[in-house]
């Protein structure tokens, strides 16, 4: 129960970027544990550069550590040099504030945000000394938990994964403790962890996969269904109502040594109604709840205060639809004890040139580039996805982004979209190109990154039946876009590799048999699969062949109307019929509105839980929503065309 | 006005680089509400230079830093020696500011002023005695040629000159140790590059900077502050090696 740290300190002579594991940030707690006290490890199994900013693992560690019945501790993936060493020496994973073995924390609970790290919880439970698969570990053992957005397909980690939380944290961690700390006092007795883990099932917005019986008719999926009456047929995601009643992280962590997003991070509202079809964050995070304006700007000037940042982000799924972006902002840069030192960014730019008139203000200090995302080439693709920026939008933004200094624009697409052609394709080198065109006013040396990533369809979303295109194809569309753009001075192309994006698309609509393929390529080696460095495609393809399942039937094959989906027990609040619906709006075209704005279409996500959208103002944000320019503040068209929901039917690819 | 401050490296933060040093004190500055003066042009940077970097995982009694005061920001009644009692504690647990005064304005950089350092390293794969020969051995060599690297460039090169002295002192929690003063011009011998010269397989386990010195234009070693300047006291030793 004492700190490793003698045991550590000798090996961090031997690894690079040692400051990964020593701690130390301003902010980091030094909880005292005890018997009364449920102690939690929170592991984000990524790198510690990439984990150290994750906000939601730092809310719940504040969080927690509030609690007199919980202490809550951090740790990290370990780099490959550091885990050879762990493991040649015998010193099991660790937390990086008290450096306590992992083993000792009665829960390790893990933050989910990409499928690819899947193979690296199974390297930190194993580092942990605990049995990877669930079915194998006894009361000794920590509970392994699992949190963040890839828990609303829970089932390819099943195995693995005592119990998930489905949705916000905030609420649901008091109530997790509370059966723990139970279990904890009852001394842990041989055989009580099936009792536990029957207690946590109960608790809303947890998912216990043990609870389940899983039946399979051939290669599909017949049914999921808890094998206890008190167990939940269907999990019900937890949401908090208002953010405002959450002001954390308080003392956000400010680290010392690099890592990505080095900066202060303010949450200015949870969940996105734009209604994206490919993304998962805004269809599961719904509705939208805005921090009020007041609170926005105690967090900047209090954090600021505390951290010596000089630059702040209002974090959100799209930062410029908060109402009341400019105010906020206005009284961010005009703060006195800012002293005009103060740099803001918004990472989710919208796609216009009020947008970027916001922008401008607000990075006084370092103008490297500006991001938009476009996400597709033509306006048709734009409907099919309900992305629905138009090209004079676009073009507005980059025009007014390089009259006002900037010289470098990225733009971001998706390929491998539903009922993508040729020519839809090729309108992102098109809209590059123009781009240039319009940059070329303002100066000859603009440069405009085109950069491209495959579509992976997720689960929850409307186009979670669509089957993903192959490496083959997307390498191909690649390849027509390099073709595009080779001759095309000012115009640079990247490109995400199609081959990752296989890989994650068999983690991404897997059912529970893709459990044995994780653990597959985790046991050949297969961790950091996200790092291009250690990627390996064929890992996964000898995996899944060993395991006898077929990459096609799970990535490529479009899902039947009927279909008994591996999720169909995970609910984000959104009818099925809405998103099949939403399926069909998406063949047939047509985009859908922003709902804070508009009127309620039902998906689901507010009416099913009571709760609603709640926004700092009541004026709709300058600009318009939905980045058409529409301003609702005075009315307008809305270059928009919805449909009538259209009975179910075979999905057309 | 500049001021140079004198700081410790100690215990984990000693595993952060100097790069990350930097960036510490450039938040501790914002937080301590510091009047730096910012150079001009496109994107101004506080005025703020260091000294030699210190090998990451490396402790040190005595790291220096310059800064450079906004005259119309400082109050006329301005005084260095607040400085550590401000700044210590907007800084990480085990670097802590000793000392401060001003130094002339069109002195050199310390990058260019300081000409060797003293180092006490703990070390294993020898005994003491062994590691007695070994600097003995290594002191009578007319010149000691070692392969090194810099920027990705391998050379050979005699690492003799820099050696100003060594020698074995009391063992740190049963390592052998010894005391050195290695080179900093014209290029920087640095500790592990010495343990390599003595060869017979000695390790680093525990490295510390105790001084860092310039020579006068007499010959004489000086330190980059006035021994006045100090006002609070230095770790008399190597800290126990855990």
């Amino acid at each position: 129960m004492t700190s490793l740290w003698p045991r550590i300190e000798p090996l961090l002579a031997k690894v690079q970027k040692p400051a990964r594991y020593i701690g130390c940030e301003d902010g980091a707690q030094q909880p005292v544990h005890g018997p009364h006290k449920v102690a939690w490890l929170l592991v984000y199994p990524d790198a510690y550069e990439i984990g150290l900013p994750n906000q939601g693992l730092q809310i719940l560690y504040e969080l927690l550590n509030e609690r007199d019945d919980a202490v809550a501790e951090r740790s990290y993936a370990p780099w490959t040099d550091l885990e050879a060493l762990l493991r040649a020496r015998g010193v099991p994973l660790f937390s990086v504030d008290t450096h306590r073995a992992a083993g000792d924390f009665d829960l390790i609970a893990f933050n989910l945000s990409a499928e690819l790290v899947y193979t690296n919880l199974l390297n930190c439970i194993d580092l942990a000394g605990t049995p990877v698969r669930a079915a194998e570990r006894g009361p000794e053992h920590p509970l392994i938990a699992a949190g963040g957005h890839c828990t609303f397909n829970p089932e390819p980690l099943a195995d693995f994964v005592d119990l998930f939380v489905i949705g916000d944290g905030e609420e649901v961690i008091a109530e997790i403790t509370e059966v723990v700390g139970d279990w904890k006092r009852s001394g842990r007795t041989p055989g009580s962890r099936q009792g536990v883990l029957r207690e946590l099932s109960k608790v809303p917005g947890v998912y216990v996969p043990s609870m389940y019986d899983v039946e399979y008719d051939g290669a599909r999926l017949a049914s999921i269904t808890p094998k206890y009456n008190d167990v939940p047929a269907r999990v019900e995601k937890r949401t908090i109502a208002d953010l405002g009643a959450w002001p954390y992280p308080k003392s956000q962590l400010v680290p010392v040594t690099e890592v990505v997003h080095d900066r202060l991070n303010v949450e200015i509202f949870r969940g996105c109604t734009r209604g994206c079809r490919f993304c998962q964050a805004g269809m599961i995070t719904r509705p939208v709840r805005e921090r009020p304006a007041a609170q926005v700007q105690q967090m900047v000037s209090d954090g600021l205060k505390r951290t010596g940042y000089d630059e702040v982000a209002l974090t959100s799924l799209s930062s410029a639809d908060y109402s009341g972006i400019d105010q906020v902002v206005g009284g961010i840069i005009n703060d006195p004890s800012c002293s005009g030192q103060v740099s803001v960014s918004l990472p989710s730019l919208r796609v216009d040139a009020y947008t970027v008139g916001i922008a401008s203000e607000i990075a006084k200090v370092r103008r490297t580039g500006l991001t938009f995302a476009p996400e597709g080439g033509t306006w048709r693709m734009r409907q099919v996805i309900s992305k629905l920026i138009r090209e004079e939008d676009l073009y507005g933004a980059v025009d007014s982004a390089f009259s006002q200094g900037w010289q470098r624009v990225k733009l971001y697409f998706l390929t491998g979209l539903p009922t993508e052609t040729d020519e839809d394709t090729l309108g992102i080198a098109e809209l590059a190109r123009q781009c240039v065109a319009v940059g070329r006013k303002h100066s000859n040396r603009v440069n405009v990154v085109a950069s491209v990533g495959g579509f992976v369809p997720k689960a929850q979303t409307p186009f979670q039946w669509f089957g993903q295109n192959t490496a083959e194809e997307l390498r191909r569309k690649i390849n027509l876009l390099r073709d595009a753009t080779r001759k095309e001075r000012g115009v640079s192309l990247k490109w995400h590799d199609p081959k990752a994006t296989m890989a994650e698309g068999i983690a991404s609509r897997g059912d529970r048999r893709i459990g044995a393929v994780i653990e597959d390529v985790w046991r050949h080696g297969g961790t950091f699969q996200e790092w291009s460095e250690f990627f390996d495609l064929q890992l996964w393809e000898d995996a899944m062949a060993r395991q006898g399942l077929s990459i096609d039937w799970y990535v490529h094959r479009h899902r039947e109307a009927d279909e008994v989906l591996p999720w169909d027990h995970i609910s984000a609040g959104l009818h099925k019929d809405f998103l099949w619906g939403d399926w069909e709006d998406a063949l047939a075209e047509a985009g859908t509105p922003d709902c804070r704005w508009t009127p309620c279409y039902d998906c689901g996500a507010c009416t099913g839980y009571g709760i609603e959208h709640r926004v700092a103002s009541a004026t709709p944000p300058a600009g318009g929503s939905q980045g058409t320019g529409q301003d609702l503040s005075t009315g307008g068209a809305v270059p928009v065309q919805l449909l009538p929901r259209a009975g179910a039917g075979a999905p057309r690819s | 006005m500049r001021v140079r401050l004198r700081f410790t490296k100690y215990g984990k933060i000693r595993f952060t680089s100097h790069r990350d040093v930097a960036r510490m004190w450039e938040r501790a500055f914002r937080r301590a509400d510091l009047p730096l003066a910012y150079s001009i042009g496109f994107s101004p940077r506080p005025k703020v230079s260091f000294g030699l970097a210190l090998p990451t995982g490396a402790e040190s009694d005595a790291e220096y830093l310059d800064i450079e005061l906004d005259p119309l920001r400082t109050a006329d009644d301005f005084e260095p020696s607040g400085l550590p009692a401000r700044l210590s504690p907007m800084l990480p647990v085990g670097i802590d500011v000793t000392a401060v005064a001003p130094v002339e304005s069109g002195a050199d950089s310390l990058q260019h002023q300081i000409t060797s350092c003293r180092w006490e390293l703990a070390v294993t794969g020898v005994t003491e005695d062994e590691l007695g020969v070994l600097i003995t051995t290594a002191l009578a060599a007319d010149s000691l040629v070692i392969a090194r690297e810099r920027k990705g460039q391998t050379s050979e090169d005699d690492v003799r000159p820099a050696i100003v002295s060594a020698t074995p002192i009391e063992a740190v929690d049963g390592y052998p140790a010894l005391a050195c003063v290695l080179a900093t011009q014209p290029r920087t011998l640095r500790p592990a590059e010495l343990l390599a010269a003595l060869a017979g397989g000695v390790e680093e386990v525990r490295v510390r900077r105790t001084h860092q010195w310039i020579t006068s234009r007499d010959g004489a070693p000086r330190e980059p502050l006035p021994a006045d300047a100090t006002d609070a006291p230095l770790a008399p030793t190597l800290e126990r090696v855990s």
